[in-house]
């Protein structure tokens, strides 16, 4: 609860801020000042020091599992303050709108990682998505802009028309909102509920773009501005993918037998789709575009199996996914070029950019000794676990080492192909908390434990 | 955590490891030559001051066991055993004289190069030294990530998609064998991932004949066995020698050494199962590189494929399970990486001066420069195991286990060795004997240091050719360990 009212509230307060401050560049003092207090108090609340005790008649129910994400998320976002909040100020005029706008998301987040009741479910993913269309559009000038905000608020409108919906359904079936209501045995489906079912799987796959419902997501992603970008395919798409499993597990768990093939083949088609059609971009934005539908892929198959490696491997993947994708992202917006050529000859010019982001790469890939590695781990043995499916597994595998020919094309341009310098110009600062970065997502890699463990709590 | 240096296991990682890193801050070009080749030779002298404690009561120092990651059941714990040992005493050995012999090649971004080749030791030393299966996964990738950027970033021109071809293959067969482990670990009776646990395990029959190709997919990628192998020709040609021979003399050994270690104690039934078509595979493949090598006029290439060769009769000898065949094997792994490396050697030295490494370009070298050409023979003819030079140990056994499993496949295997005379042979007469022409008429002797390196290899050759018994010695103990599994079953 500490974290729903001070990322609102605090949303309240950069918008003010905008007018009392004048200069561009404070904006992103106060954003980091407020996302460190957001994280300070999610973890007073982890620690069972609550300050606020409202009645939500069980509708939020602030247990480990979402303390802990939503500490990953605002950690992630914090890292992702660092190295973007600058380049907010390029975008356009309102800066301190746009901070505002994500400690809503924020807020929306730490209400997806809680909710008990769907109506909750539904208004913390409304609350995620209305200020991403703004953000999606807020290069107002850009066409491409313009069309990705259209394109995206379009579809989530429509997937949100679609949850709606299922959650209507599920009303009529069980007559309650809550979760606990609905977890009923396998053998009691009535037609209703299985609709129900469905229809908000279909409309979560939307949202987490999974394939086959995948189809905005490129033009979303390469349209916006990206800076926005970045944030929408990490925090954003792991508190989807949270919700996603939270929901299922919760209301839907003890009917895991009539979902799971469903849910196998959405996995199955997202990974191929994703991981294919991945190798033939020649933009490293649209590249990464498909980068994150692939990995959602891999998230997918925690939903798949259903269990404790699944939940545990989901904090883990999100965790890395976010850090390194931030990070790639943070170092593709100081480049002119977007396409491999962009990033040609880097490793000689800039070599710090170009040593993090290899590690970026390669913790995406899922190489050992970067947390990416015990991401993969942990999702392929829980779908191992599962004991069912094998061919699911299968095609994990081979769509990881597929996804290994993309990652590592930049890592070839970097270092083995040559450029005049293209004159970037980075602060030390921005290095500094690259190599951080780089260097959290190497301990993750070596000791795992120090996240999962909290888990346990 | 990791930090204890009181045994060798765990300072044979750390040594390359320390040493490779400070590389990258070393930005004099001779400073970093001269600190790379002093480490490599520490970690020489390491190795073999450990082989003078192989005692059981020095259990402490060959063993060691941190604790990583609890939680999973995965402890950071490495041991020197007479397996291991070979090894680990051919990477130790190995580096110092590629350093040395590879001295005076200009490296552009050389802290960069050194750094990378003393974190590829440190993989290796990794894999062969590690007892617990994800430790092992993780060293067994992260040999294979220096040796990626080694090889795409200082060599030939297909550079760059050569390396990344053995990247992918190397990559996806690892994560066949991720899974593998997975599995086997979720079977387990205790939730853990050390080698006792998977050891221990009793896998049903079913299960051992899916899960075999699992593991032997990613070990078949690495060796490489045929129809596995053809990322290899490319690479060794393409790579710069050093890092050829790293990638020939070393890093193909870990493919074998992970049947040993692994493999064979893991799946027994599913091999006796398909042992035919195993041993059938890499009978045809070294048919097959032999024919191939025979009318290569590369002499990179060439070597390439006789090293596929002779790496065929090591799968097919450790796939016959039976004691001759694993002594073999073992010693064999030895004398081969260091033969290949003094036949990289050769080469490497006829090209830094010629610039040329046809064979159809070359002759007439033996006047030149007689005692590169001396050297060249008897490293020439340790290829084809002959008597008295190491490899005969190690073939001869291979050879009896393949004839006691069945004669018709060790006629067969024969026929390759016969073959390997023929293009070993050839070689040896067009590139040394024959008229000398006008890109050999310059040719000066090897200089001092160079004989003395190719001196070295060629004692070793003997050495082990002549009095084979430390080496028996040494695996006796592996040998009998992995028969008494096999055979408890």
């Amino acid at each position: 609860m500490n974290a729903i009212i001070l990322s609102a509230v605090w949303g309240v307060v950069m918008m003010y801020s905008g007018i009392l401050l004048k200069k561009k560049s404070s904006a992103k003092f106060v954003a980091i000042t407020g996302i460190i207090l957001l994280i300070i108090v999610n973890w007073l609340e982890f620690a069972g020091l609550p300050f606020f005790n409202i009645n939500t008649k069980g509708m939020l129910q602030f247990g480990t599992f979402g303390l802990l994400f939503n500490t990953v998320a605002y950690g992630s976002t914090l890292i992702y303050f660092l190295l973007s909040g600058a380049d907010m100020e390029d975008v356009g005029k309102n800066v301190y709108d746009y901070f505002a706008l994500i400690f809503f998301v924020l807020c929306g987040v730490a209400i997806v990682s809680s909710f008990q009741s769907l109506l909750m479910l539904f208004i913390g993913i409304e609350i995620i998505s209305i200020p991403l269309y703004i953000l999606a559009g807020s290069d107002k000038k850009n066409l491409k802009s313009n069309e990705a905000s259209l394109k995206y608020f379009l579809m989530g409108s429509f997937s949100t028309g679609l949850m709606l919906m299922g959650i209507t359904l599920l009303y009529g079936a069980s007559g309650s909102f809550y979760m606990s209501a609905m977890n009923i045995g396998m053998a009691e489906l009535s037609p209703l509920m299985a609709l129900g079912i469905v229809l908000l799987m279909v409309s979560m796959a939307f949202k987490a773009s999974a394939a086959p419902f995948h189809f905005w997501t490129p033009d979303v992603y390469d349209g916006s501005p990206t800076v926005f970008t970045s944030f929408m395919a990490t925090v954003v798409k792991a508190a989807v993918f949270v919700a996603f499993l939270r929901l299922f597990e919760n209301a839907f768990g003890k009917m895991h037998g009539h979902w799971q093939l469903l849910a196998a083949i959405i996995t199955a088609v997202t990974l191929i789709i994703g991981n294919v059609t991945a190798v033939f971009q020649h933009s490293v934005k649209r590249m990464l575009a498909y980068s994150s539908i692939a990995q959602a892929g891999f998230m997918m198959l925690a939903l798949f199996a259903m269990n404790g490696e699944g939940k545990q491997g989901l904090i883990l993947y999100t965790a890395t996914y976010s850090l390194a994708t931030i990070g790639l992202f943070a170092v593709l917006v100081k480049m002119k070029d977007y396409t491999y050529d962009g990033f040609n000859g880097l490793g000689k010019h800039q070599p710090v950019l170009a040593f993090t982001s290899t590690i970026f790469l390669l913790s995406l890939a899922g190489i050992p000794l970067t947390g990416g590695f015990f991401a993969k781990y942990f999702m392929l043995m829980a779908a191992v676990k599962s004991g069912q499916m094998f061919w699911l597994v299968i095609t994990g595998i081979i769509c990881a080492a597929i996804s290994v020919y993309y990652y590592f094309r930049i890592i070839q341009s970097m270092y083995f192909k040559d450029a005049e310098d293209p004159g970037i110009v980075v602060s030390t600062g921005f290095k500094t908390i690259l190599v951080l970065t780089v260097a959290l997502i190497i301990l993750l890699g070596l000791k795992p434990g120090i996240l999962l463990n909290l888990m346990n709590v | 955590m990791f930090v204890a240096f009181d045994n060798f296991p765990a300072l044979l990682i750390w040594l390359p490891l320390i040493g490779g890193l400070l590389c990258f801050f070393i930005k004099d070009q001779r400073a970093v030559k001269a600190w790379s080749l002093t480490s490599s030779i520490v970690t020489m002298g390491l190795m073999m001051a450990s082989l003078f404690f192989t005692d059981q009561k020095y259990y402490n120092l060959n063993s060691v066991s941190y604790i990583w990651l609890p939680e999973i059941g995965s402890s950071f714990s490495l041991m020197l055993d007479g397996l291991s040992r070979i090894l680990c005493l051919l990477t130790a050995i190995s580096f110092p004289l590629i350093f040395a012999i590879t001295y005076q090649t200009e490296y552009k971004n050389a802290s960069s190069f050194y750094g990378l080749m003393l974190l590829t030791q440190c993989g290796l030393m990794g894999v062969f030294l590690s007892m617990d299966a994800l430790v092992f996964y993780f060293f067994w990738e992260l040999a294979l990530i220096p040796a990626y950027f080694l090889s795409s970033q200082w060599g030939g021109e297909k550079r760059v998609q050569a390396a990344f071809k053995f990247f992918i293959y190397t990559f996806a067969g690892s994560l066949f064998l991720l899974i593998g482990i997975i599995y086997i670990y979720l079977q387990t009776s205790n939730q853990s991932f050390s080698i006792v646990s998977f050891y221990n395990t009793t896998l049903s029959v079913k299960d051992q004949s899916w899960l075999f190709w699992f593991f032997f997919v990613a070990f078949a990628i690495k060796m490489p066995v045929f129809p596995f192998h053809t990322w290899q020709p490319d690479v060794y040609e393409q790579s710069p020698t050093a890092v050829t021979m790293v990638l020939s003399g070393i890093m193909v050994k870990m493919g074998v050494f992970a049947l040993l270690r692994w493999l064979l104690v893991l799946f027994p039934d599913a091999i006796r199962q398909y042992d035919n078509i195993l041993i059938g595979l890499a009978v045809v493949g070294m048919l097959y590189a032999s024919c191939i090598a025979m009318v290569q006029d590369d002499l990179k290439r060439l070597v390439a494929y006789s090293s596929i060769a002779h790496i065929g009769l090591m799968a097919a000898a450790v796939f016959t399970m039976n004691e001759p065949g694993l002594q073999g094997v073992m010693i064999q792994m030895f004398s081969h990486g260091i033969n290949i490396i003094g036949m990289w050697m050769v080469i490497y030295l006829i090209e830094k001066q010629t610039g040329i490494r046809k064979i159809s370009q070359l002759g007439g070298l033996a006047q030149q420069a007689p005692v590169l050409a001396i050297m060249l023979v008897i490293i020439a003819l340790a290829n084809i195991a002959l008597p008295l030079t190491n490899a005969f140990v190690g073939e001869f056994l291979m050879f009896t286990s393949l004839f006691k499993f069945n004669p018709w496949y060790a006629g067969a295997a024969g026929i390759s060795i016969i073959l390997a005379a023929v293009y070993t042979l050839n070689m040896v007469k067009n590139v040394f004997y024959g008229n000398i022409n006008s890109v050999t008429s310059s040719f000066r002797e090897i200089m001092v240091h160079e004989r003395v390196i190719l001196a070295v290899i060629v004692v070793m050759i003997f050495m082990v050719g002549i009095y084979p018994a430390p080496m028996f010695e040494m695996v006796k103990q592996s040998t009998e360990v992995i028969m008494s599994r096999i055979t408890g079953k």
